[in-house]
């Protein structure tokens, strides 16, 4: 019972995580973006996902319990208790990269929402529903963009190129399933997320196809480890930055 | 003056808004531009000195309302450089402007953010400076840039109220907190009196700006406004306003208040402020670094325009 209770808490910490980390990737771009309106797109696009993890991680501390918050959650875990995927972490770089990793990741959260709301737990079918709504603009968003950036210019093309060349590997992790993802799916409140990944394909290739970029071939090996707390080297820097006044000032109110 | 002069000051005094398509002066023109455009730089410059925190937020919550914040004021510039293009000038215009140096923002931007308490000291006393500024704006003679203004002024009193929320709850914390907060009032409430700009006597653009009723308070009495709503507001915290001569003045009904520094005043506005090389450049690096991006917009769309074209020719 304890080991299915604790299955559930990892299963939404998972996706709060997923939220936040990329929530935090994106805000570093406000006050940077390369035109004003994006600039305000993309910080949009951030706060809509810090909000989801922030009800997530609302969820995680109530059946945590022990006077758990949200913010013990986000500021006093450390990089192996941290379960986003390798995806959400990576870094800005260029506009074509973070367009990229939103195009790549909103299309995930797109399907896998539609399926989380019929989840048999209340809490995270809430939840879907209301993100979804944030989601589909996200994916318009970021679809439209990448199409942009690929079919645009000469230069912009090969940033793209880039891009894929850069995340690609990242992908894969975003449909295999760990443990608590599989027991998720066994008591009816987790998504089977081998059942999106032909649909996250299909629309891939479709927007691939109208931005005249070929897709990877098969056989790219694929990265995995961040749902299990094996993350890459970026995640403890996100995570010191972030952390910082929480863990200096042990305690404070804010 | 002549006829069209005459019915243009005629609209002023009867309080008639002045829109696009009306005649008016050049200098009431230029005068505008300058003013709206400088004012619009000064959201989007803004912009960095907080941004600086986002990443570095306290709590969720926080974090959200910041972000939130910040991008309120990526808007404001939007609005802002859309009511200054009415007048005949453009964003890209007027941005180069910002990059050479030729057009100004607010030098209060020119200060770092330090600890967390400097974001709820900005809220505080730079948004409040600002909000004495722009609720008399909501009534400047140009339609378009009152009516930007209103807009604006209802989001500031929010920006205003979390800042204090920030102080507040950093007041009632332990010592370190205290003295986070104490040192952010120290160090931001000077700079904050400076955003009302030089005394009336020693301004340039006062008299004629009157007269248009684009600005329609003097920079003193807006100033002297400000300290005597902070002087009250700062007794909330139990923290004290670092000067020695503030004191209520029974007779004026007002606070006096000691003497700006005015060499740092216009030191910092000739450019030498500790960060105003820091932020015109991180300005500069982000329209370079985006030109790219912006120039694959404009080849795309130009391509989705000859395609809807040429299929509107093949039905045709």
């Amino acid at each position: 019972m304890l080991a299915v209770h604790q299955s559930r808490i990892n299963y939404v910490l998972h996706l709060a995580d997923n939220a936040l980390i990329i929530g935090h990737r994106n805000s570093e771009w406000c006050g940077h973006g390369p035109v004003l309106e994006q600039d305000i797109a993309i910080t949009n696009i951030a706060l809509d996902l810090i909000g989801q993890a922030r009800n997530f991680y609302q969820y995680a501390a109530e059946l945590i319990g022990n006077n758990t918050t949200e913010d013990t959650l986000a500021y006093l875990r450390d990089e192996r208790e941290f379960k986003n995927c390798l995806l959400a972490e990576q870094p800005n770089s260029d506009w074509a990269i973070t367009i990229l990793r939103q195009f790549f990741f909103s299309t995930y959260q797109y399907f896998f929402y539609q399926k989380l709301q019929y989840s048999n737990d209340v809490q995270l079918s809430a939840i879907a529903e209301k993100a979804l709504k944030e989601v589909t603009y996200h994916l318009r968003w970021s679809s439209e963009w990448a199409i942009r950036l690929g079919d645009g210019t000469e230069d912009s093309h090969q940033r793209m190129i880039k891009a894929i060349d850069n995340l690609w590997m990242f992908t894969g992790e975003l449909f295999l399933a760990v443990n608590y993802e599989k027991i998720g799916v066994n008591e009816g409140y987790g998504v089977d997320i081998s059942l999106i990944k032909n649909d996250w394909m299909k629309k891939v290739t479709d927007a691939f196809e109208e931005a005249t970029l070929a897709l990877p071939p098969d056989d790219v090996w694929m990265q995995r480890g961040g749902k299990e707390g094996i993350h890459s080297e970026y995640l403890g820097h996100i995570l010191a930055e972030m952390q910082y006044l929480q863990r200096a000032y042990p305690g404070a109110q804010w | 003056m002549d006829d069209f002069e005459k019915n243009f000051q005629g609209k002023i005094d009867a309080e008639i808004k002045i829109e696009p398509k009306d005649w008016m002066p050049e200098k009431y023109r230029q005068t505008l531009i300058r003013q709206i455009s400088q004012h619009a730089h000064s959201e989007i410059v803004g912009m960095l000195p907080e941004g600086n925190w986002i990443t570095r937020a306290p709590s969720l919550k926080r974090k959200a309302i910041l972000l939130a914040k910040v991008q309120d004021e990526a808007g404001h510039g939007l609005y802002l450089y859309a009511a200054a293009e009415t007048l005949g000038t453009t964003r890209e215009e007027m941005i180069d402007q910002l990059h050479s140096g030729q057009a100004k923002y607010s030098s209060i931007f020119n200060y770092p953010t330090l600890t967390w308490a400097d974001i709820g000291a900005i809220g505080w006393l730079v948004d409040g400076a600002a909000i004495m500024n722009q609720v008399m704006l909501t009534r400047t003679s140009y339609g378009p840039y009152a009516r930007a203004m209103v807009r604006i002024c209802k989001e500031e009193s929010f920006h205003q109220r979390q800042g204090f929320d920030i102080l507040l709850t950093l007041s009632q914390g332990p010592d370190a907190q205290k003295n986070m907060c104490r040192d952010a009032i120290n160090r931001w409430w000077w700079p904050s009196l400076m955003m009302f700009g030089p005394k009336d006597s020693d301004s340039t653009h006062s008299d004629q700006s009157m007269k248009w009723k684009i600005k329609r308070m003097g920079n003193d009495e807006l100033r002297q406004k400000f300290v005597d709503m902070i002087a009250e507001q700062v007794k909330v915290l139990g923290m004290n306003l670092p000067d020695p001569d503030l004191k209520w003045n029974e007779e004026k009904n007002h606070y006096d208040f000691g003497e700006i520094n005015w060499q740092e005043f216009w030191n910092v506005v000739k450019g030498n402020g500790p960060c105003n090389k820091q932020r015109l450049d991180a300005r500069k690096k982000a329209w370079e670094q985006g030109a790219w991006v912006r120039e694959a917009a404009l080849a795309h769309a130009n391509k989705v325009k000859l395609q809807t074209h040429k299929g509107t020719l093949e039905a045709a």
